[in-house]
């Protein structure tokens, strides 16, 4: 498949591009972070991304979905990353959904009109180790344990949750009011809707155990790790068109600083950085959607990405702050809320090294 | 063209390729000797390296996209991505491997007039001219535009006097496509032609330059009171700088383009050893092999992006500055890694055990690539002022 967006595709990046510039400027997301929202989002751009079709990309149309697949999502994902748009559309219109999918859940279709939330709570720690969760249930499927770092926690209506079942590793859902069940809210550097939970024989539905549960599970982070390395491409993006366009406005010693040859070397980099991720993101994002990717190849295609777009974040975050100097460093100005977003995407499912890892692992060293 | 028409030609082109690519020209490149460059003074190596040129030229396969007119394939974008696919799937290596081909050819086809077209197109289709690059200068090098080898107007043909530096193979070229000065009074940019001559004319002498690698691909070339037919010139007089930068888009596309080079990992293996886990025993080594290999996928995945992107249409322009930019300095740390993963062994320069100094010579070499067709800071000022529009001091 030739490497560039259709004119469906095009038009789709357009109406987001526009649909959150002007629906949710990073003002929007400084409002939620400065009056201490515990939801994290706020709902009637909830409602207006529902209607505009992007909470069910995934679903094809006779699924009742938009069809747009993953590179929508992924031209969504990135569209919506400039602005730091705050929205369960990862959490729940992705991964969610992808693992809604994979185990025949009636809660599907209410997760893909975005009447409902849903989220994925995975981490125990502060490093991703998906396989191994501390958290136990019973045969009876009472849930008992602790997560973190738990994307729409606090918001969503399921949770689905990572458990060590006798006999194996299991998938369950979990519904808000269920008991023994609760969930606090994290205040964490990117102002965005994290949460803590926890369970105590808390009633359960089982979505999948044993090795079929790992494999499914394994599939929805491939995915996951593909969409979050679109927004952090998005973020970085972002990032760099205002750091360039600082450098041509910014004077000292009584001329432009974009004149300088340090500074326009160090911007070029950081293009070549962006534009080979920006391949190898794209390229990820079709296997997804195609049939003919086998799940190896899709998770190294994923690591592939996510580690990519990690390093790229890191440095193009860092090098926006250096080069607007001290305004740079002020919270009045807009920069730095994406040097904290870029971080929080870069650790959710696992970070640079922990694909770097995964990556060399699966093929074979 | 529709699939149908295009799966029909693939299956001829199979078929075609299956009865006419000697077994031994389906064997990877290894050495220099492998590459056929053509031209008048070229020894083949073996008669099936002949036979493979001869057959593959007369369908002008050699330069698929080229117009039939002038001796090229012409094939569509389409056809001729599956002729590299069909060549790859038997791994058949190129039939010919040229300057001709890959920098003068384009800029002839935009620029030449039919009667240059017609002199010069067909003999870099066949391989019977090889062709070098006379662009820098001992005194221009970044700074290409002020370069001073000067073709004076006497009436008939031009006299041409001055050094040129770095050109490549000009020992073992017929022709060569030169840069030089004909409006001395006029701004360094537009005082420059394009002009094209025998390599055999009375007044060139070559003189090859060792490198740090051993190898001395490189020469100084000398012209002293050469003459030059007037009709030799491509383009307008004194506007060579357009034509030079066109081909230059060319030249940067074809060095960045390493390809999707071979995985380390097997070298890796057997040279750093693996654990109980069938990883790598040196862990710091294992990432920084990971993120290379990334790097490289992302690359490659760049250049085909970028292809798939002119053919809907987009122009490369200075994109393919990024492009040479990253694909050397990649092609750079990789064999710093390939240093790495052999230990002490890679620094072997003569002997048996390692041909030579073979994997020493070529992690040399590589420092060229970041230099040779404009350095990697002339890319970033490039990619810089023209894509980035960031102001001049």
């Amino acid at each position: 498949m030739a490497l560039v967006l259709t004119e469906e595709q095009t038009l789709l990046k357009d109406s987001a591009s526009g649909f959150f510039a002007e629906r949710s400027p990073i003002s929007s997301l400084r409002d939620l972070r400065d009056s201490y929202d515990s939801q994290g989002y706020k709902s009637d751009l909830w409602q207006e991304m529902a209607e505009m079709g992007f909470t069910s990309l995934l679903l094809s149309e006779d699924e009742g979905g938009t069809g747009f697949g993953f590179v929508g999502a992924g031209i969504v994902a990135e569209e919506m990353a400039k602005t730091l748009a705050p929205s369960p559309f990862i959490a729940s219109s992705i991964v969610a959904t992808s693992l809604l999918k994979a185990t025949k859940n009636a809660h599907l279709s209410d997760v893909a009109s975005g009447q409902k939330i849903a989220t994925l709570a995975v981490d125990e720690t502060g490093h991703h180790s998906p396989y191994t969760p501390k958290t136990t249930s019973d045969s009876d499927g009472k849930v008992s344990g602790n997560k973190t770092f738990v994307p729409e926690g606090k918001a969503a209506d399921f949770v689905i949750v990572t458990a060590d079942r006798p006999g194996g590793f299991a998938l369950y859902l979990v519904e808000k009011d269920a008991t023994g069940f609760s969930a606090e809210q994290t205040i964490m550097a990117d102002s965005r809707g994290w949460a803590k939970l926890s369970f105590d024989n808390t009633p359960a539905t089982l979505l999948a155990s044993g090795d079929a549960a790992k494999a499914i599970l394994a599939n929805a982070l491939s995915k996951a790790n593909i969409i979050l390395s679109a927004e952090l491409l998005g973020l970085s993006q972002a990032a760099f068109d205002m750091t360039v366009n600082y450098l041509k406005e910014r004077k000292q010693f009584g001329q432009i600083i974009g004149t300088f040859q340090s500074l326009q070397h160090r911007a070029a980099h950081m293009f070549s950085e962006i534009e080979t991720t920006r391949s190898i993101v794209l390229a990820a994002l079709q296997a997804a959607d195609s049939k003919d990717v086998d799940d190896q190849r899709l998770a190294i295609m994923a690591s592939a990405a996510k580690a990519r777009a990690s390093k790229m974040a890191e440095l193009v975050s860092n090098e926006a702050i250096q080069m607007h100097g001290g305004i740079g460093m002020t919270d009045e100005y807009d920069i730095g809320f994406f040097i904290k977003r870029a971080r929080a995407v870069q650790n959710l499912y696992g970070g640079y090294h922990y694909h770097l890892d995964r990556f060399a692992s699966l093929n074979g060293y | 063209m529709s699939d149908n028409q295009l799966e029909q030609f693939r299956a001829e082109t199979k078929q075609w390729l299956e009865a006419n690519c000697p077994e031994s020209m389906r064997r990877p490149i290894q050495e220099e000797d492998d590459v056929c460059w053509g031209g008048r003074n070229f020894k083949f190596q073996s008669d099936d390296q002949k036979a493979w040129l001869d057959r593959m030229a007369e369908r002008g396969w050699t330069t698929p996209t080229w117009p039939k007119e002038y001796g090229g394939g012409g094939l569509s974008r389409e056809e001729a991505k599956v002729l590299k696919e069909e060549m790859k799937n038997i791994g058949a290596r190129p039939p010919l491997t040229s300057f001709g081909i890959s920098m003068l050819g384009p800029a002839l086809l935009k620029f030449g007039t039919h009667e240059q077209k017609q002199e010069h197109i067909p003999k870099i289709v066949r391989g019977e001219i090889r062709w070098c690059q006379g662009y820098s200068e001992p005194n221009a090098g970044s700074d290409l535009a002020s370069l001073g080898t000067k073709a004076e107007d006497k009436g008939d043909h031009f006299l041409i006097n001055g050094q040129k530096i770095w050109t490549s193979y000009a020992d073992k070229a017929d022709w060569i496509f030169c840069l030089v000065r004909t409006g001395p009074k006029e701004p360094k940019h537009t005082g420059i032609s394009f002009i094209l001559f025998d390599m055999e004319s009375k007044g060139v002498s070559t003189k090859p330059i060792k490198l740090i690698s051993g190898y001395s691909p490189f020469c100084e070339t000398f012209f002293d009171d050469v003459e030059v037919p007037k009709a030799n010139l491509l383009g307008e007089l004194n506007k060579g700088w357009t034509i030079a930068k066109y081909l230059l888009t060319h030249e940067r596309a074809m060095i960045g383009d390493m390809g999707l080079p071979a995985p380390l990992t097997p070298m890796a293996r057997e040279c750093v050893g693996v654990d109980s886990n069938n990883q790598l025993q040196d862990k710091a080594l294992r990432a920084d092999l990971a993120a290379h290999e990334i790097d490289g996928l992302a690359f490659a995945l760049t250049m085909e992006r970028a292809g798939d992107e002119a053919k809907a249409g987009a122009s490369l322009g200075a994109f393919s500055s990024m492009l040479k930019y990253y694909g050397t300095e990649l092609n750079k740390s990789r064999h710093e890694l390939i240093l790495k993963l052999k230990g002490s062994d890679a620094l072997e320069w003569e002997g048996q055990a390692s041909q030579n100094g073979k994997i020493a010579k070529q992690w040399l070499r590589t420092k060229a690539n970041s230099i040779e067709g404009g350095t990697s800071e002339v890319m970033l000022n490039i990619v810089s002022k023209r894509i980035l529009e960031l102001p001049d001091a």
